[in-house]
């Protein structure tokens, strides 16, 4: 399985995935607890949150998720990735555990488990899955789709 | 700073429908974001010869990447609005650990990805734990 094995950059990406989701939706979530009621008559208030501090924070986190989102679905199935996002609860729960010493329940350490052990099932398979080579794009061909659509 | 709890709790239905609205736009939006990013290529290769600008050049000419990122933006205002009206501990798990299995399903049959037995079991150990983990 040539895609099977990820290299050390690519383990990396997927940890930026994991961890700045979850801690950009608990900025998001800060943000928007702090903010009166919104109704869909008045949608410019919606807007308007985009430029509260917290919620600045969240969206900076989530384009940084968004990024390394984008370069681990170019390299591994939707499938694959999916699974990894998750893991990152499992780190934000971990942190507040043993930095913010919050007490965990025992549902949610065995939410803990079930997410580890998910991904760990993930890990083991292949991260992409193998089709036909004539069918799939080369970098070449991808560049010239490029220049025809430009 | 004291931060007021939102007000009176909408109803079983409206809080299914938030979450729903969620679930269907970032479904959608993932599975055309992959879809373009799987007719884009391996960006880190893409960087590799053409530099950063190469790699965001190519992903900003496709047009499904665009029609993937409305879709997200879709789900994104879902979830504020959703996060304003409901707790947390609600949107969160329902949304993050349905997601994942309509996505499954989706990767199946949009993407034609392989989902084996192990990806399936993951799929449902993580939608579960995820719930359990926010809840």
């Amino acid at each position: 399985m040539p895609h099977a094995r990820l290299s050390p950059r690519q383990y990396l990406i997927l940890g930026l995935v994991s961890i700045c989701a979850p801690l950009g939706d608990t900025c998001l979530s800060r943000g928007m607890t702090g903010l009166p009621d919104i109704t869909l008559a008045h949608p410019a208030t919606l807007i308007a949150a985009v430029f509260t501090p917290w919620i600045a924070a969240g969206i900076a986190l989530l384009i940084c998720f968004f990024a390394s989102y984008l370069t681990a679905l170019s390299w591994a199935d939707l499938t694959f990735v999916l699974p990894a996002t998750a893991f990152g609860n499992v780190i934000v729960a971990l942190l507040a555990r043993f930095w913010l010493h919050e007490p965990i329940s025992l549902e949610r350490w065995a939410g803990i488990v079930l997410i580890t052990v998910g991904v760990g099932f993930v890990a083991q398979g292949p991260s992409l899955t193998e089709r036909p080579v004539a069918h799939a794009p080369s970098l070449a061909e991808t560049a010239d789709m490029g220049k025809e659509q430009a | 700073m004291t931060i007021p709890y939102p007000a009176p709790q909408p109803g079983f239905w409206a809080a299914t429908a938030m979450i729903a609205a969620i679930i269907l736009a970032s479904t959608a939006g993932e599975v055309l974001t992959a879809a373009a990013m799987k007719s884009v290529g391996d960006l880190d290769e893409i960087r590799a010869h053409s530099g950063l600008k190469g790699a965001i050049r190519a992903v900003l000419t496709c047009p499904l990447f665009f029609a993937g990122v409305s879709f997200l933006a879709l789900a994104f205002f879902a979830l504020l609005f959703a996060l304003n009206r409901l707790p947390l501990s609600l949107v969160a798990p329902a949304s993050a650990s349905l997601t994942l299995v309509t996505n499954a399903i989706a990767g199946k049959i949009f993407l034609k990805e392989n989902v084996d037995r192990r990806r399936w079991t993951s799929a449902v150990l993580v939608c579960i734990g995820v719930y359990l983990l926010a809840h």
